[in-house]
């Protein structure tokens, strides 16, 4: 589903993504770890191109990028494969400005051209899927964070994405706010959505991850099943940084 | 109650004048304050959508037009296009001439406010739109100039009460709008403190009913903050 082969990022001077390989299967959901600056947030923004890799290819559904510093990609090509991924953000980021199923009905009018009908029916049946039925009226200010964020998962979902991608979707939450979002992505998780997930969270990464990447300086230093890599690790980097989780 | 002759006249003249300045007020006032505004408004967000394109030209461009309007005075703006331009035979009715520098003026002071509005919504709202796939000009249109909209209001708001007292310099390029009539009927009674004083009277009122709709606008937006 998503196959990414020698990313490199640099902002300036600064090299974050320092030659990225990637693969991930359909059905799977793949967890991110790693310290502030580490470049897991840049990676996961490079896979919907809200940076543009300054070289690498990336491959996400039937949209295949080859990047290299000469050659921008053409905005057509950066579109397509934006609507084969969904993304959810740290700070949520609703319209202010809109209800909670105007929310999730915009995309799916002005982008996907579907009918208001279509788009209404088909937010109503998000929102019962991530329980805010009954706030589909309500503005986002009137909104609790963990549900302002539900909301966001339902309108990343309403343009049938290939690929969720979450950037510590929980990190501006309460720990109670955090585990209704993370419920939630796990029942997708569960469905066989495929997601990529940065966060902190180590519980949901032992439950729910097929996969556990560790990333450090700009390299993946570590991927496996998260036995292999949040319990039974011998690299030191990775010990290190779980021991400092753990406290 | 008694009088004397002069009070009497005095009365006489207000009462007079009022109606027939009310009028000009009405008719040349608000119209040449509310169509100046309009189209001010519409040249305000190319400008500022100019000045804030990646395209070099463009923006060099509208910062040099707003430099050139809010460097020079509103009044030697309208002189230029009234008394100036017809050397190079260009004649313009002199309402057409004031709406133009109206519409001018207004379009370079609120390029800057609107500008700053698009500038102040959170980037975030940006790659929100992004991500569910909407092109710059969707997430535009859709999402981030409704959110400046309701920043700029009150901004916005001020410019307006601000053109509605600056339409009186249209006076001076022969345009029959309120502060002209004032002045055609103090130099037939010669009472100027009377007549300027009627003529503030009438301003006053219609900066206050404009006001009282700024508020309550304000606070019909108030509940849809950015985050």
């Amino acid at each position: 589903m998503i196959d990414i082969k020698n990313l490199h990022k640099s902002f300036g001077e600064n090299e974050i993504l320092k030659g990225i390989d990637l693969k991930v299967n359909k059905g799977e959901t793949v967890v991110i770890i790693g310290p502030s600056g580490s470049g897991k947030t840049t990676l996961l923004r490079c896979l919907n191109l809200l940076e543009v890799p300054d070289s690498g290819i990336i491959e996400i559904g039937t949209s295949r990028l080859d990047f290299n510093q000469s050659l921008k990609p053409n905005q057509n090509s950066i579109l397509s494969l934006r609507k084969q991924t969904g993304m959810v953000f740290q700070g949520f980021y609703l319209f202010p400005h809109k209800t909670v199923i105007e929310n999730i009905m915009e995309g799916q009018i002005i982008v996907l051209k579907r009918s208001k009908a279509d788009a209404f029916k088909k937010g109503l049946a998000l929102l019962d899927k991530v329980g805010l039925l009954e706030k589909k009226d309500a503005f986002p200010h009137e909104l609790s964070g963990g549900q302002q964020q539900r909301v966001a998962i339902a309108r990343a979902m309403a343009m049938d994405p290939k690929v969720l991608l979450f950037d510590e979707p929980t990190s501006a939450l309460d720990p109670e706010l955090a585990a209704e979002v993370l419920k939630v992505m796990q029942s997708l998780a569960e469905e066989g959505m495929t997601m990529v997930v940065v966060t902190h969270k180590m519980s949901f990464a032992r439950d729910v991850a097929n996969k556990v990447i560790f990333i450090d300086n700009g390299l993946i230093l570590q991927s496996g099943t998260p036995t292999e890599v949040l319990k039974n690790t011998d690299n030191l980097r990775v010990k290190q940084f779980l021991n400092i989780l753990a406290d | 109650m008694v009088f004397d002759d002069n009070t009497m006249r005095l009365i006489h003249i207000f009462m007079a004048s009022f109606f027939p300045l009310l009028k000009a007020g009405l008719t040349f006032t608000v119209p040449l304050t509310l169509v100046s505004f309009v189209l001010g408004l519409v040249l305000a967000l190319f400008t500022a959508l100019a000045r804030i394109s990646k395209v070099k030209i463009l923006s060099s461009l509208a910062s040099l037009y707003v430099w050139l309007i809010r460097g020079t005075p509103l009044l030697v703006q309208l002189f230029i296009i009234f008394f100036g331009l017809p050397k190079i035979g260009i004649i313009l009715d002199p309402l057409v001439a004031a709406i133009i520098g109206f519409t001018l003026n207004v379009g370079a002071y609120n390029s800057e406010v609107i500008r700053a509005a698009i500038l102040s919504i959170p980037k975030g709202q940006w790659e929100a739109a992004y991500s569910i796939g909407m092109t710059e000009s969707q997430a535009l249109r859709r999402i981030i100039l409704p959110l400046a909209a309701r920043v700029s209001i009150p901004p916005l708001s001020n410019s307006f009460i601000s053109l509605v007292k600056d339409t009186s310099l249209a006076a001076a390029i022969t345009v029959t709008e309120m502060f002209q009539i004032a002045q055609t009927i103090t130099a037939a009674t010669y009472e100027p403190l009377l007549l300027y004083f009627e003529v503030a009277i009438i301003y006053l009122m219609f900066c206050t009913i404009l006001t009282i709709l700024q508020s309550r606008m304000e606070k019909k937006l108030e509940k849809y903050v950015a985050n």
